[in-house]
């Protein structure tokens, strides 16, 4: 039955309405009986519906607004206004039936996502290509994708090389090339080229799925506004039926009793805060920017101060090796192979860095470290073919005894200066050299910063664990009003309280895991995650999935839009219900004049709430000739 | 126990919550029961000794909303 009902909703409403026109027809050639059967009968079938869901409503102790309107229809029909009452339910149906096209809209950026998930895969079975659902695709097994081809699993890939349009995930349109070894993501698309993946993370495991998820959870997350409004509709609903009965009892006036219960529904009131923070989230999802939430819009919106980490975040945390300088009767080469042997333990960047360094100048690193110890921030020290090998930064040489020359300190400080991260290696307890590594400030960071500082960012800082002179050249560049050089990971968190509770709303900025807990600490944590890690998926506030300042700054000017959103809709909302309920009270609004404002009132703040899919950042003042290209550098552990 | 996730037709009032959700959570085995409105889907948890995925699409059905598919991990 009332499957049937819902299927049927629409011919139902339509013929409310034939039935009405009928009836006015009639009407006017003054056929008054004839009018009032049609109009009743308009006022049943269209009826029914609204009946039906108030009476499922109340079962589960729910008083919705369509018991407002059964109960003012009966009414109607009580003291014969058969005019209001068809009017009224069809109004309220055709209402509806606007609603629900409306908030497919709103709901559509989410919906564009979810259809870009594949559906179908080809993969190798027994030297065979077979393709297959989606779903049946297992780990392990080897995928082929061409040009034009979703690529259906998240994995690395085995042969061949591709461009892909990545957008899916990382709302980053220009294609990225991609070749063997690379990751490759579920949902992102074979540009041109041809390549084989090993599936690795199949099914809801794909990051793909996880943004889908987190998307559709961070919708229904409520903000406090929602959570107050509907608290208060669970009592304004109750509340409007008691108000009704007293207009009742002191006007004895049945007809603006009803009227009353009806215009006072709270429609645009309830709808209006959850339409702008669903607009808002699937914005941002379709941009690559996940905000978790409509509580995290409303907070991300009042951050007045940034705090960035530098590796990573506002540089692109892809050192490389600028320089080797040898102090010692090792030639440069002999060098880079003895300590990348040694840091082949490492697994922070900047030892990463000198081990690539040695394989791209085809150095072989045949043996293996012995004793290899890693010094958390600082370095490692480790025994390679019978040598004592320490590498690190100054504190470590300083803690391991090692004299410093004047000679090396000040080549060491010059570096620092340009930018560098000199990072000294010791054998057998003697400097043999220094090694300069740097790190390039982000394409977009000066841009994104200065449009944020327009958005209402106060007070930028940049904290890093890297040295002073690297630190300074990076806040100079980007005209940051602070930062703090050579800290650890809790001396991060211990600032970040500082600001806190000097008042400030902090939004910390980091990629990732070592970043972790200072991005937990602050009020608004955002990860910058390219493709998305799981650790920063799940502990930030807000994941930048294409790793790039320039969202951080439409997601800040996104969650400022959405909140103002939300405070129109709730403003216009209460005032309409306030200048109706006046109107009714002074008898100038009457039940179907009410309820076309009524309906007319929701259609609107769902209306105004959809502007947020389109919401783009205004296109800002071009900073881009500050964008030089400054070598900057990184944290200590080495 | 067992997750089941249904898609339902697309959710117009936020009332459909609650009725959802009540309903399910008052029948045997289930743990949890989550509306999630804007994407229409429907989670629950439950034990697969005491109750079936095919009961609850049931259930969701006789409350007159179409279960357009269902998922089972």
């Amino acid at each position: 039955m009332t499957a049937l009902v819902n299927k049927y909703k629409k011919p139902i409403t339509a013929l409310a309405f034939v039935l009405i026109a009928m009836g006015f027809a009639a009407g006017a050639f003054n056929h008054a009986d004839i009018k009032n059967i049609l109009l009743i009968f308009a006022t049943i079938f269209a009826g029914v519906p609204i009946v039906m869901k108030a009476y499922q409503a109340i079962r589960m102790n729910v008083f919705s607004i369509e018991l407002l309107v059964t109960i003012a229809v009966i009414g109607a029909l009580f003291i014969g206004e058969y005019t209001e009452s068809s009017i009224v339910t069809f109004l309220f149906l055709f209402g509806d039936y606007l609603e629900a096209r409306t908030l497919e809209k709103t709901r559509s950026s989410l919906k564009e996502l979810v259809d870009m998930a594949p559906q179908e895969a080809t993969v190798l079975r027994d030297g065979n290509r077979v393709t297959i659902p989606v779903e049946d695709v297992t780990a392990g097994d080897i995928v082929v994708i061409r040009s034009g081809g979703k690529v259906p699993v998240d994995g690395k890939i085995v042969s061949g090389q591709a461009s892909l349009n990545e957008a899916a995930v990382t709302g980053e349109s220009v294609p990225s090339s991609k070749k063997e070894k690379d990751l490759v993501f579920s949902g992102t698309i074979v540009d041109h080229g041809y390549i084989e993946i090993l599936a690795e993370k199949v099914g809801d495991d794909t990051t793909f799925a996880k943004i889908i998820e987190l998307v559709e959870e961070a919708q229904e997350n409520k903000s406090k506004t929602e959570k107050f409004l509907n608290r208060f509709a669970g009592f304004y609903t109750p509340a409007v039926i008691v108000l009704s009965i007293l207009v009742y009892l002191f006007s004895r006036d049945l007809h603006l009793a009803i009227t009353f219960l009806v215009i006072a529904c709270p429609g645009a009131l309830v709808i209006g805060a959850p339409v702008s923070n669903v607009a808002g989230i699937g914005n941002g999802a379709k941009k690559g920017v996940l905000v978790k939430g409509g509580e995290v819009m409303d907070k991300f919106s009042k951050v007045d101060t940034i705090v960035f980490d530098k590796t990573g975040t506002l540089t692109k945390g892809k050192p490389e090796v600028t320089d080797i300088k040898s102090f010692s009767h090792y030639q440069e080469n002999e060098l880079l192979k003895l300590v990348a042997q040694a840091e082949m333990i490492s697994e922070h960047h900047l030892g990463q860095t000198i081990v690539q360094e040695a394989k791209a100048r085809n150095l072989s690193l045949n043996h293996e470290p012995k004793e290899g110890k890693v010094i958390k921030g600082n370095g490692i020290i480790a025994r390679i073919d019978g040598r004592k090998i320490v590498v690190g930064n100054r504190k470590l040489i300083k803690g391991e005894n090692i004299l410093l020359s004047k000679e090396i300190e000040s080549y060491a400080l010059e570096r620092e200066r340009l930018g560098n991260t000199a990072i000294f290696a010791a054998v057998d307890g003697l400097i043999a050299g220094v090694f300069s590594i740097a790190d390039e400030i982000r394409d977009d960071a000066v841009e994104a910063l200065a449009e944020m500082r327009r958005n209402g960012i106060k007070k930028m800082v940049m904290l890093t664990g890297d040295n002073r002179h690297t630190a300074e050249i990076v806040a100079g560049t980007l005209g940051l009003d602070g930062f703090h050089a050579e800290l650890l990971p809790g001396d991060k968190v211990r600032y970040i309280h500082q600001l806190k509770a000097a008042g400030h709303i902090v939004a910390m900025a980091g990629d990732g895991i070592n970043d972790a807990p200072a991005i937990a600490t602050a009020d608004i944590g955002l990860a910058m995650g390219e493709g998305g890690t799981d650790i920063s998926m799940e502990t930030a506030d807000v994941v930048l999935m294409a790793d790039k300042l320039m969202q951080l700054s439409h997601a800040y000017s996104l969650s400022k839009a959405t909140i103002r959103n939300m405070k129109q809709n709730t403003f216009f909302a209460v005032f309409t219900v306030f200048v109706l309920l006046l109107g009714v009270l002074n008898g100038s609004v009457h039940l179907a004049s009410g309820m076309f404002i009524h309906e007319a009132s929701v259609l609107l703040v769902i209306l105004n709430g959809m502007r947020l899919i389109k919401f783009n950042q205004k296109n800002t003042v071009n900073v881009g000739k500050y964008k030089e290209q400054m070598p900057t550098s990184s944290i200590h552990e080495v | 126990m067992a997750k089941a996730v249904f898609q339902l037709e697309p959710l117009t009032c936020p009332s459909c919550i609650k009725k959802i959700e009540t309903t399910l959570s008052k029948a045997d085995g289930v743990e949890s029961a989550k509306v999630l409105f804007n994407s229409s889907k429907v989670k629950a948890e439950f034990d697969e000794n005491q109750t079936g995925a095919d009961q609850l699409k049931e259930k969701i059905t006789k409350l007159g909303y179409q279960v357009l598919s269902s998922k089972t991990s």
